[in-house]
């Protein structure tokens, strides 16, 4: 085998090597830790650009041996994997830097960056699988890595939110295992392929694979968070904050949103997709839930159990994106998955540095919180227009480029749609940017901790001002190659001309 | 050479036994852990020796069937000695140490092991059914040695059930034999069934054939005769624990699939295959239930056992009246599910075992805590877990993997639900240990830390059981043809 | 009736009354008789039944042999079980047993 043919292992070993030693290391070797963390991050996204490069020259990376008679343990690396990639090595390198300076003193902390560099092997395994079984082997492993994380604190509080989500999440596997077995069972083994597989299936099978289509979203949808299945996620709000951030923005609801424009694009074909008339209702219910996350998110007195009502509004746009039968629409929806992913984490970390630096967990809590961080708040306020789809930030570049694509598919009630929930977002996003700049503090913080010049812990400090920085860059930049627009574009382009 | 490795396996653990029967329990151990060595040597080579070679009869002292020992070596056996030599070495070296040398009858723990691993040699490798008895009533009297050992009148009580119910078993097992001998005129499974290729099926021979089945169900603990199991399991030593069931159990299962899948065909039916899967899958929740339910660790671990030995009886529907693919589909499913239970439970065991000589305690929720003073052992006891809710990459995955396909195959999709609520079901007994464990419970700072030995075995033990998945082509590959005849008597 | 019937027979009944003494009585010591008696029943099945062939059979001699044997031993070992438990616990039977559930540690 190539060097080429190794590369995503290499890619997918970083992080599990880093995990592996980090168990090892003792609790205290704080120093050596961060090394291990910070190196393998950077390694790994070194990896990550060797390949994108290659990708876009065309590229085959892969890697395949049987493992259980009949089915095939695959590596590739393709363009729309890539894309996850890279989202999962760039966001890991920022939210290990946070999560060291977040977990400063607390215990168990070898325990939670190994889970936590497992986590992020998963994430990577299911971003470079290479057929359905794979993709599933990584996805199971990414719940029970990210089991730990959820129930990190060990309070009552933490391990009921933890027992919720293992039910949610184990279900929703064993419905997925269900399908990806029948599937096997009906078509043998699949792996992604531009195109899909089953442009020409026969129409006796398609019954059977209008069901099987059905059950694979249902256990995607899990992890998604599509309604109704989106009830562990504001519960898991108990975990830290790095892991939240995590969780929504890369990880957990990312994995389930990914597979589904997986099976959509690379094993049923987004034309024989089309055809079993399976894209029509995946809309409606991506579009419901646009709106039900919104309409939660109004209700919300806990900031961060807002933003986790958010995510279940904002991964949908993918899926809206993904069933919008069109190159355009389909661009917007697969832009989205970075988009929201750096959005989103942005909004997390500065959740988190308000809890850690002046005690703020509710909303009420916020008032003039601007004047005392006014870097973090800035961070903030870019990562919530960038929701909202003020332009030129990303979420306005993924709101248009939907809009087009649904006017493209004769899918006009899209518009409404991403209109009412633009409104939505800027209902409950805009009053907290208020209070944030234009309000009086009410007397003290909740529980305030002084750092030296700046205004929060350095390792807090950075990471929502950089994330913040690619929330306007990619929007502003969006039409120049290597953007996450131009990428997503380039796997359309592979994806309807296979 | 074959004669050398043949009687290696099958004669100097019965030597070992001797010598360790004349020493104390230092000096014993000292034999056994030389002794380890030796047969892992051994039944590596004769691996080998399949592997490259493939199977073979092999008569003993060169003496044939019916009135001398007739052995069938071929490559499920030889992977069952395989996984006999690792279960039991790595039990071996973590009794060495976890045991109290200091109570005097503890000395009989060696003898005891070496007698079951001879006898567990016996039963991978014998052929014909009377051997089989003996191997069977070999392993079982040593196993209910190994019970008692516990030494208090609870050890006492639970072995004394389990030796009752294990001689029933038996008694049901012989009955069998003798019908059957007095039917066909031979011991020998692939005897009867090549006369039964020739000749119209008796009437009643099928009764032999039940009688022998449900004697060995109620050795291999298959719901509703499985209340022996727990209290065996739970109250023994845990290396005892673990060898028990890891292999015990398995031995006697071994030998009811062999009958079922040489004989089924003709003797058995559609009605009495899908009864069997029934009570399987009643097995497997009703297990899982009680797992969830038990306040003691051990308990947990022990019906899981419960849980985990139903899958493997869905062997009987998902071989009956089948498609040849679907059948070897099924056949290399439950191979494999024998040997990543074997592999994760034994871990699970003996994690189980250094928890709870850590804690001080045996109860579930005296493990506040513990994550934080023990991880190592509580990765251990997880990652076997995952092997148990066969959720990838493990051998349990794989081996669930297949049996969907069959079920799915075989137009059986019953069985799919079984397999699917019962990987649900474990994970909520896995999990709940975890639950208690990540628990942080302040006024907890009483934990004893046992030797880093005792805590590398079951980890070992678990990475087998995990990596299994990754191999399992390859791991069936030496076995070629399951449960198949290679060459002929 | 031919005579190998007739050993299976009584065989078989014989299995029978272990059966029910196996299952029914509560005394271990009755228990282990029961199962003596069952034991010879499988024993008398398998001398009686194979005759049919023209005289002896030798095999099945062969084995009664070594399945009395191993039955001798089965019977040492719940005759030690026993007489250990009753030092223990002074009972005889298994019945009223609080379960394991509340045994301590090991």
């Amino acid at each position: 085998m190539t060097l080429n043919a190794w590369l995503p292992v290499f890619a997918l070993m970083t992080s599990l090597v880093a995990a592996l030693v980090i168990f090892a290391l003792p609790e205290k070797g704080y120093r050596l830790r961060t090394a291990v963390n910070l190196g393998a991050a950077l390694v790994k996204l070194g990896l990550v650009v060797v390949m994108v490069w290659g990708v876009f020259r065309g590229v085959d990376y892969g890697v395949s041996f049987t493992m259980v008679p009949g089915v095939a343990f695959a590596l590739k690396a393709d363009a729309l994997s890539m894309m996850f990639a890279t989202l999962s090595a760039v966001l890991w390198l920022l939210t290990t830097v946070y999560a060291v300076g977040y977990l400063e003193d607390s215990p168990n902390r070898s325990r939670f960056f190994g889970f936590f560099s497992l986590c992020v092997a998963s994430t990577m395994g299911i971003a470079l699988a290479g057929n359905l079984f794979t993709f599933f082997l990584f996805y199971e492993m990414l719940t029970l890595s990210t089991y730990p994380l959820v129930v990190h604190r060990g309070t009552e509080k933490a391990l009921k939110a933890g027992r919720t989500y293992l039910i949610y999440t184990l279900t929703g596997g064993a419905v997925l295992l269900l399908a990806i077995a029948w599937l096997h069972g009906v078509e043998g083994d699949l792996p992604f392929r531009e195109g899909g597989h089953f442009i020409d299936a026969d129409a006796d099978i398609h019954l059977s694979l209008i069901l099987i289509f059905i059950l694979l979203v249902a256990g995607l949808g899990v992890k998604a968070a599509v309604f109704p299945l989106h009830g562990w996620l504001p519960q898991a709000m108990v975990a830290p904050a790095p892991v939240s951030a995590l969780l929504h923005a890369v990880a957990v609801v990312k994995a389930g949103a990914f597979g589904i424009v997986r099976v959509v694009y690379n094993i049923y074909g987004i034309e024989a997709s089309s055809l079993l008339g399976v894209l029509e209702p995946l809309a409606w219910l991506a579009a419901f839930t646009m709106l039900y996350g919104s309409v939660r998110a109004l209700s919300q007195v806990a900031l961060k159990r807002l933003l986790a009502f958010s995510t279940v509004s904002q991964v949908s746009y993918i899926i809206l994106g993904v069933c919008l039968f069109g190159p355009v629409g389909a661009a917007g929806g697969l832009v989205h998955l970075l988009h929201q992913g750096i959005m989103k984490i942005t909004l997390f970390f500065c959740a988190g540095n308000y809890a850690e630096t002046l005690g703020i967990h509710r909303i009420d809590d916020m008032d003039g919180a601007g004047r005392r961080m006014p870097g973090t708040s800035l961070a903030f306020t870019i990562g919530a227009f960038g929701m909202i789809g003020v332009p030129p930030l990303a979420g306005f570049i993924t709101k248009w480029t939907l809009g087009s694509g649904a006017l493209a598919a004769n899918m006009d009630w899209v518009i409404a749609v991403l209109v009412l929930s633009s409104l939505l977002n800027a209902a409950y996003f805009l009053p907290i940017v208020h209070r944030l700049w234009f309000r009086e503090p009410n007397g003290s913080w909740p529980r305030e901790r002084r750092w030296g010049r700046l205004e929060t812990n350095a390792w807090l400090f950075w990471p929502p001002l950089l994330t913040a920085v690619m929330t306007v860059v990619v929007g502003v930049l969006a039409s120049l190659p290597f953007s996450p627009l131009s990428w997503a574009e380039l796997i359309v382009l592979r994806e309807y001309s296979p | 050479m074959t004669l050398w490795l043949m009687a290696g396996l099958l004669f100097t653990p019965l030597a070992w036994a001797v010598l360790t029967l004349l020493t104390d329990f230092a000096r014993g151990r000292l034999v056994t852990w030389g002794g380890i060595l030796v047969q892992v040597l051994v039944s590596l080579g004769l691996w080998l020796t399949v592997a490259r070679d493939g199977g073979f009869y092999y008569g003993l002292g060169g003496w044939d069937a019916p009135l001398g020992i007739e052995l069938r070596v071929d490559g499920l056996a030889v992977t069952f000695v395989l996984l006999t030599a690792v279960v039991a070495s790595a039990c071996g070296w973590h009794a060495g140490i976890y045991i109290d040398p200091d109570k005097p009858w503890h000395r009989y723990f060696w003898p005891l092991f070496w007698f079951l691993w001879s006898g567990l040699n016996a039963v991978w490798l014998g052929d014909d059914l009377f051997n089989l008895y003996v191997g069977l009533e070999l392993i079982s009297l040593s196993a209910v040695g190994l019970v008692a050992l516990g030494g208090k009148a609870s050890a006492l009580r639970a072995s004394l059930r389990y030796l009752l119910a294990a001689l029933l078993g038996s008694l049901a097992y012989l009955l069998g034999v003798a019908l059957m001998y007095g039917q066909f005129g031979t011991l020998s499974i692939a005897g009867i069934a090549s006369w039964l290729t020739e000749h119209p099926v008796p009437a009643g021979s099928g009764l032999a054939l039940a009688l022998m089945i449900a004697g060995l169900a109620l050795k291999t603990a298959l719901f509703p005769l499985h209340q022996w199991l727990p209290p065996a399991h739970g109250i023994a030593k845990s290396p005892v624990s673990a060898l028990l069931s890891a292999l015990v159990v398995k031995a006697s299962f071994y030998i009811a699939a062999r009958l079922w899948l040489e004989l089924g065909e003709p003797l058995g039916n559609l009605v009495s295959a899908q009864l069997v899967g029934l009570l399987g899958s009643a097995a497997v929740v009703w297990g899982s239930w009680l797992a969830c339910r038990q306040l003691q660790l051990k308990q947990v671990v022990a019906y899981s056992s419960v849980a985990q030995i139903g899958y493997l009886f869905l062997l009987f529907p998902l071989t009956y009246s089948v498609s040849e693919s679907v059948s070897l589909q099924a056949q290399q499913g439950i191979t494999l599910q024998v040997i990543s239970h074997a592999l994760a439970k034994a871990a699970m065991f003996l994690a189980a075992g250094n928890l709870i000589l850590s804690v001080g305690s045996s109860r579930v929720d005296a493990l506040a805590g513990v994550s934080r003073f023990l991880p190592f052992s509580l990765f251990s006891f997880g990652l076997a877990g995952v092997s148990l809710m066969s959720l990838p990459p493990s051998g349990g995955f794989a081996a669930k993997w297949l049996l969907l396909q069959a079920s799915l195959e075989s137009g059986q999709w019953w069985w799919v639900l079984v397999l699917l609520v019962g990987g649900l079901l474990s994970a909520a007994y896995v999990f709940r240990i975890f639950r208690a464990s990540f628990l942080e419970s302040p006024e907890s700072d009483q934990f004893y830390h046992p030797a880093r030995s005792l805590e590398v075995i079951p980890m070992i033990l678990a990475l087998l059981a995990l990596g299994l998945g990754l191999v399992s082509e390859q791991v069936l590959s030496v076995m070629a043809l399951p449960f198949e005849v290679e060459g002929s008597p | 009736m031919t005579a190998p019937l007739l050993y299976a027979l009584v065989g078989a009944m014989l299995c029978g009354i272990g059966l029910f003494g196996l299952l029914r009585l509560s005394h271990l010591l009755r228990k282990l008789l029961a199962f003596n008696i069952m034991g010879s029943g499988v024993f008398l099945v398998m001398v009686g039944l194979p005759q049919h062939q023209g005289g002896q059979d030798p095999v099945p001699q062969a084995l009664v042999l070594t399945g009395i044997v191993v039955a001798i031993a089965a019977t040492a070992l719940a005759i030690v079980l026993i007489r250990r438990y009753y030092h223990l616990s002074g009972m005889t039977s298994l019945e009223g047993e609080t379960t394991s559930r509340e045994g301590g540690p090991e």
